[in-house]
């Protein structure tokens, strides 16, 4: 027996000796870039439910990458994927295809392509979600409508870089501040990008309380800041109730491919408020949201490979999802400020920078600067109607942009 | 607009007025159907209140209690505290749990001497 040649080889076939070969560069700095993202998800707490769970996926997407070179060990193979997608393939589309050669994340990642795990996640926020605020006053629906701007202008910002129609529309819906929605939109339009844009839209959506408040301030006067709104008034039961089947009927009347979102949030909502499936409703908000998240966490992180990450447009990503952000921020407040004067002065406009969606993350930061203008003032109900108006906002224009770009993809 | 991968800087910006305008077209049209719906729920509730009163007031030999107030959950009692104290406490209270005011119900807020 050959000793030497024994070490050696058990030396080539380990994980290690990829470190050395074409590419494995990428890949560890891919793996630095998981421990950096596990440290901002466990140390300073950024959506850690979904950062933890992204960045161990992309960790073992890119170790996988080393110990697959001699085999086929690999948790997750992009190979597959650009078969699936590629219309000149005989695997075109084929589900077959990946299930039979498919690694463990691969398999969890059929479930972002088709669509289910982000239709899912809505489910349970709309069992979450309290819409009883946008009852009581149903002029913030505008509110959310005007803090969908930012995703049209890094829409047109993407088209200035470079970028194609479906990748531009795919960053621009970061500026909804919807992880769900991002994915979704990505998954059907842009899936190359999935990972970048799903890190920029959970990273801002961490940071609202550090991206919000400056442009609150910029974009309202110590006055507009200081006023008290007068209580909501009380919603019935029965407007709750219907309030969930109006709003998917209409809605999908109107944009049939908001129907997964739509749809689904609006079960999750009936769920909550019909009063006779507590069960079902506990399920989504708990049971099935948490299961959810970990498949759709790790399968958008095991997207994150060297190849496709660590690349120039992944920087003008990070950036339009901030100027995304900013931008649908502004445009909430402008909003709000627009509504102040329309109102005589008795709306706070602070509550239009909710309307970007993030429940309840921007509605309580509309709260916070709320209070230290005027410590009286009790902003966060006001806010949650904007927030969850966003909401299903971002949802419309993640289906106007699927309809446009939609037939492009195929 | 021929090409939708390769779009024209014109073509991206009439995209982007476009889609905004939808997505206020789509919000404002729910917002008139919302504002329907409520006001035909409050018609009705108004009616649904005015109906009983009319048919027990002969036999009603118990005092009516007077309707709460909007969203009121029902009685609150008050010991040495200020009306406008214990509504300060209530949204204190419902910001520090981080649940909605009309998901909670207060019995009483007595001040601690």
């Amino acid at each position: 027996m050959d000793i030497l040649a024994t070490l050696q080889k058990l030396a080539l076939e380990s994980g290690f000796a990829g470190f050395f070969m074409d590419g494995g560069w990428k890949n560890l700095i891919m793996i630095v870039i998981a421990f950096v993202l596990l440290y901002l998800g466990i140390v300073k707490k950024f959506e850690p439910l979904l950062l933890c769970g992204i960045a161990f996926g992309c960790l073992l997407a890119n170790l996988s990458y080393f110990i697959s070179l001699g085999g086929s060990n690999a948790l997750y193979h992009p190979e597959l994927w650009s078969e699936f997608l590629d219309a000149s393939s005989p695997y075109y589309h084929s589900y077959g295809h990946i299930m039979q050669h498919c690694g463990l994340l691969d398999f969890f990642y059929i479930g972002v392509k088709a669509g289910i795990y982000p239709s899912l996640i809505f489910m349970g926020v709309g069992a979450m979600t309290d819409f009883g605020p946008l009852l009581s006053n149903p002029k913030s629906l505008l509110l959310g409508a005007a803090a969908q701007l930012g995703v049209f202008v890094a829409f047109f910002g993407a088209i200035l870089l470079g970028f194609t129609g479906p990748q531009a529309a795919s960053i621009g819906i970061i500026g909804g501040a919807d992880g769900p929605t991002a994915i979704y939109l990505t998954t059907k339009l842009a899936p190359e990008l999935l990972g970048p844009i799903a890190i920029a839209a959970y990273s801002y959506m961490a940071l609202i309380p550090l991206i919000q408040p400056p442009l609150m301030k910029l974009c309202t006067t110590k006055e507009m800041r200081e006023v008290k709104m007068v209580q909501t008034r009380e919603v019935s039961k029965t407007e709750k109730i219907i309030f969930p089947i109006v709003v998917a009927s209409f809605v999908i009347l109107l944009l049939p491919s908001t129907a997964p979102l739509i749809g689904c949030l609006m079960l999750g909502n009936l769920f909550r408020e019909c009063g006779v499936t507590d069960r079902l409703s506990d399920t989504a908000q708990n049971a099935l949201m948490n299961i959810v998240t970990i498949f759709l966490a790790t399968s958008v992180g095991a997207t994150m490979i060297g190849d496709t990450f660590l690349q120039l447009k992944t920087i003008y990503i990070i950036i339009l999802g901030l100027v995304a952000f900013s931008i649908s921020t502004v445009g909430g407040l402008f909003g709000g400020v627009i509504m102040y004067y329309a109102s005589g002065k008795k709306i706070n406009p602070l509550i239009g920078s909710a309307g970007v969606s993030a429940v309840p993350m921007a509605a309580r930061v509309s709260q916070d600067v709320g209070r230290r203008y005027n410590k009286s003032n009790y902003l966060l109900m006001h806010a949650m109607g904007p927030n969850v108006a966003g909401v299903i906002g971002s949802a419309i224009a993640a289906g106007f942009l699927l309809s446009v770009f939609g037939g492009v993809i195929g | 607009m021929n090409d939708l991968v390769n779009l024209a800087i014109g073509d991206a910006a009439l995209i982007g007025v476009l889609g905004y305008l939808v997505v206020f077209l789509g919000l404002v049209l729910l917002m008139i159907v919302v504002i329907i719906l409520t006001k035909v729920m409050i018609a009705k509730a108004g009616k649904a209140a005015a109906v009983p009163v009319a048919e027990t007031a002969p036999v009603a030999e118990v005092p009516v209690k007077a309707a709460p107030a909007p969203g009121s959950a029902g009685d609150l009692k008050l010991y040495d505290t200020d009306p406008k104290d214990a509504a300060m406490i209530m949204a204190i209270v419902a910001d520090s749990l981080g649940k909605p005011i009309n998901e909670l119900r207060f019995k009483s807020i007595k001040e601690v001497k």
